[in-house]
């Protein structure tokens, strides 16, 4: 008998780990469905961003700007602000990529979204930087885990694209977008600096709400890494 | 708008969301990361999904509610709660929506 492919292996592993975050975003893709047929936005259009953008806040936030009737450029801006995030995922995990090659790069970087990057970073730092990741076959996790996520991401966008109009609000299905968020971040709350950051940015992004185009998010984002870095210095000196 | 703009829109959101993730891995791949940033890097993920977090559970169509009796901040707490108890994003997704539902059949 044939032992199972170590690619095979890493590809379902990827898949396994990142399962519990398709639950959190499953539901989202149900909430863009209702915003999407609330906002008159052209299902097909619609659709496309899930392919095209393939960042959930983004799209959120993109078809409820729409149904608002707000200008090109607030939603562009808005967007690529929105985004600007998964430039730090790139640089954050760009060390662990430097042996895979150039077409796996750009596949993989195409997969890179905030579930992706939580499940993977995690991954690969408890491997540690010399671990020979290509020879682990660590390209086909990575895979695994964004394009079980892609594939998840479609179906549910279009399911709520398509027949979201009728799931009632008083079900909160939005809410899993926090929930999702919150199980991602507090348990990466392990000193004062990562704490004082979450704070930080959390409670600034509360009092700015009201400025508009969202900026309260970039704000608060910028706010909160640079009190995150200041106390990180304090306590190393 | 025009499906002209809301098309161009799209493409121009959708290429520089690809140009970020390509950003590092990619096309600045020589660039080495230096060292003060690489240590910010970790509160990246942290600062921006508390700011999407926390407005989440405090404002509900543009007005803030801070009374202690808002179901979505008080299941926000449980929810916080049950991440750093069990640490598994099944359990805190599964005990915050609960925790939503039965506090709004109470309170609502």
């Amino acid at each position: 008998m044939r032992e199972t492919s170590p690619r095979l292996r890493e590809l379902l592993r990827g898949a396994v780990h990142v399962a519990p975050l398709l639950l959190g975003a499953a539901p989202f893709g149900l909430i863009f469905g209702v915003t999407v047929n609330t906002a008159h936005l052209q299902p097909i259009a619609a659709q496309a961003t899930s392919t095209l953008i393939f960042a959930g806040s983004a799209q959120l936030v993109f078809a409820r700007l729409f149904g608002d009737g707000a200008p090109w450029l607030t939603l562009v801006l808005t967007g690529v602000l929105l985004n600007l995030r998964h430039m730090l995922y790139s640089a954050s995990i760009a060390p662990y990529m430097q042996q895979f090659s150039r077409g796996w790069k750009w596949l993989l970087a195409y997969l890179l979204t905030d579930e992706a990057y939580a499940v993977v970073i995690g991954h690969f730092d408890a491997l540690g930087a010399q671990a020979p990741l290509e020879k682990l076959a660590k390209h086909w996790y990575f895979f695994g885990a964004g394009s079980a996520l892609w594939l998840v991401w479609h179906v549910s966008t279009a399911v709520g694209v398509f027949v979201g109009g009728r799931i009632p609000e008083s079900w909160s299905l939005d809410f899993a977008v926090p929930l999702t968020f919150t199980a991602i971040v507090l348990p990466n709350l392990r000193d004062r600096a990562a704490l004082g950051a979450a704070l930080t940015a959390g409670l600034l992004s509360v009092l700015a709400f009201n400025l508009p185009f969202k900026l309260s998010l970039v704000a608060a984002t910028l706010a909160g890494i640079a009190v995150g870095m200041l106390l990180d210095c304090k306590g190393r000196s | 708008m025009s499906a002209f703009g809301v098309w161009s829109a799209i493409l121009v959101i959708g290429s520089v969301t690809f140009a970020y993730r390509l950003s590092f891995i990619v096309l600045f791949e020589r660039l080495s990361v230096p060292d003060w940033l690489r240590r910010g890097l970790r509160f990246v993920p942290i600062a921006a999904l508390s700011a999407i977090i926390l407005p989440e559970l405090v404002v509900r169509a543009g007005v803030l509610n801070l009374s202690p009796l808002n179901p979505r901040l008080l299941a926000g707490l449980v929810a916080m709660a049950v991440a750093v108890k069990t640490r598994n994003v099944l359990a805190t997704i599964i005990g915050g929506m609960l925790a939503l539902w039965l506090l709004q059949a109470l309170l609502g």
